[in-house]
């Protein structure tokens, strides 16, 4: 494996009174894709919130290039290079598609001019003044991954990205998700559907009660695969 | 001459220039109060009490300084703003996390307690502020006559309403705001400092109160109780207008302010409850408010 750009070690989060991460362990290599596979609730979204900074209370070691985040507001945290596209989209109503693409700041060299993002995701030129939650479900997806490659992040949390959407629309994203892998950027998925997420990932986290109990290289997902229908019970 | 159903046109337009003025403070007060509520949460009842403070900063500069009318105009929200940003980091900032009621409950005490400190201080008889020498006098506009300073009023707070507007709707920072409004913990971690955006926007929104008050210090006479007569008519327009909604605010205020001073020429008996009368429908019938959006 890569050197790791991302390092979980002993994560513990909260909300409020409930204790839902206990004590994850995870890598990710520079430039690599990887999964979080699970049941709901098993604390994958919570993974990715807590590196993002988003959960009230967390302990244990987050390094994200060597640098201790733990501690960190998530606007700090954001600043280092890391990028979140949450499971519900977070697109703005009361701010136009062009708004939402250019909302978040541009925090490193290198990121994605909005010429290649329309390459990627042609219907957002054509709809950059409509409000943006009136966008169809895959294109208000598209702007949520859309507006993240704008800011030089390097490392990206994707929620879910293909929940509720047509399956040419997840064709889609899986292509750009592989085409953002050929850049060099290092993604962290959280996926309930492992087909799809079998098309772009090097590595699965089977995560269950808020730590991680397997890794599952993609390549061995053939020769696991009843392993992995147990895990996630289907 | 022309009367109309009856009124002389001097009575209606007279009483339609003092709605106008009244709107004027109405917008600019409840615009800053939308802004604060759509981004902290916070019904700001210390409202009141900032807008007084603001015309008694500009008596004192006048009165101890020699800083006359203009530079107060400037000076004196930017000191109120600055003292709104104390409040905000010392003591707001506690609350966001728990009920409505919490913000509601710590500002009304901090109306009283800086309303109780002027009355202590300057007692409740009003002091005079002179109209400044550029704005004496008036126009007769053949159907009425308007004083200078009352029409400086009114295009002031427009001015100063459509800047508000402008920045919040059509600029970047803007976007920032109303991204923030919606979903703080998601703006934040696309690296923004909310924290720091909160606070200054309270800072903005008292200023607003500030600038209100320096421009009602010659008309009322500056007393430490004028904002506590003020707010409650505030706080029907905001809640008419829709908690959270920029244009509303300044569309619900100056017209409010018209259909009050209509009011007095038709049915004067209900010139002080209208307002109300009509917040009452609006809450039945549209209970986000006029502009408001449901959240």
């Amino acid at each position: 494996m890569a050197e790791a750009l991302l390092k979980v070690t002993d994560l513990q989060a909260f909300y409020g009174e409930s204790h839902i991460l206990h004590g994850m362990n995870l890598e990710v290599g520079q430039g690599e894709v990887v999964t979080l596979l699970g049941r709901n609730g098993a604390g994958k979204t919570t993974t990715l919130r807590a590196i993002m900074g988003m959960v009230g209370q967390r302990s244990g070691s987050i390094a994200f290039e060597g640098t201790e985040t733990i501690g960190l507001p998530s606007n700090k945290i954001a600043r280092l290079g890391v990028a979140l596209c949450p499971e519900e989209r977070g697109i703005f109503a009361s701010l136009n598609v062009e708004e939402n693409l250019l909302l978040p700041p541009v925090v490193k060299p290198g990121g994605m001019p909005l010429e290649e993002i329309f390459d990627l995701f042609p219907n957002l030129k054509t709809r950059l003044k409509s409000q943006g939650t009136k966008l169809s479900g895959g294109e208000q997806q598209m702007l949520a991954i859309g507006r993240i490659l704008r800011t030089g992040a390097n490392l990206l949390l994707l929620d879910e990205p293909t929940e509720g959407l047509a399956p040419v629309i997840v064709q889609q994203i899986g292509e750009v998700i592989r085409k953002l892998k050929e850049k060099g950027l290092t993604i962290l998925l959280v996926e309930q559907n492992f087909h799809f997420a079998a098309t772009v990932s090097d590595r699965h986290y089977i995560v269950e009660h808020g730590r991680v109990i397997d890794m599952i290289p993609n390549a061995e997902v053939e020769t696991q695969l009843d392993k992995l229908h147990t895990y996630l019970g289907v | 001459m022309f009367e109309l159903l009856g009124i002389p046109p001097q009575v209606l337009f007279g009483q339609l220039l003092l709605g106008l003025i009244n709107g004027a403070f109405y917008a600019t007060l409840s615009l800053g109060l939308a802004l604060i509520f759509g981004l902290l949460n916070i019904i700001n009842f210390a409202h009141g009490a900032l807008y007084m403070m603001g015309a008694f900063v500009a008596w004192l500069l006048l009165n101890m300084l020699g800083i006359g009318y203009w530079p107060s105009l400037f000076l004196a929200p930017v000191l109120v703003g600055l003292f709104g940003i104390l409040l905000e980091k010392t003591m707001l900032s506690r609350l966001y996390k728990l009920d409505h009621l919490y913000g509601l409950l710590l500002t009304f005490g901090l109306a009283l307690m800086i309303e109780g400190l002027f009355r202590q201080m300057y007692g409740v008889s009003g002091l005079p502020y002179p109209i400044p020498d550029a704005l004496k006098g008036g126009q007769n506009l053949g159907f009425m006559f308007l004083p200078n300073y009352r029409g400086w009023v009114v295009v002031a707070s427009l001015l100063i309403c459509f800047a508000t507007w402008f920045l919040i709707e059509r600029t970047k920072l803007g976007s920032y705001l109303r991204a923030a409004t919606e979903n703080p913990a998601l703006v934040q971690a696309f690296g923004i400092n909310v924290p720091r955006m909160i606070t200054l926007t309270y800072g903005f929104g008292v200023a607003l109160a500030g600038f209100a008050g320096v421009l009602a210090a010659p008309i009322y006479s500056v007393n430490p109780l004028m904002g506590s007569n003020l707010i409650v008519v505030v706080f029907a327009v905001v809640v008419i207008g829709g908690m959270g909604s920029i244009m509303g605010a300044i569309l619900t205020g100056f017209g409010l302010g018209m259909v009050e001073g209509l009011t007095k020429v038709f049915y004067p008996e209900a010139s002080n409850t209208v307002i109300f009368i009509i917040m009452a429908i609006v809450l039945v019938l549209k209970p986000a408010g006029l502009f408001g959006r449901a959240r």
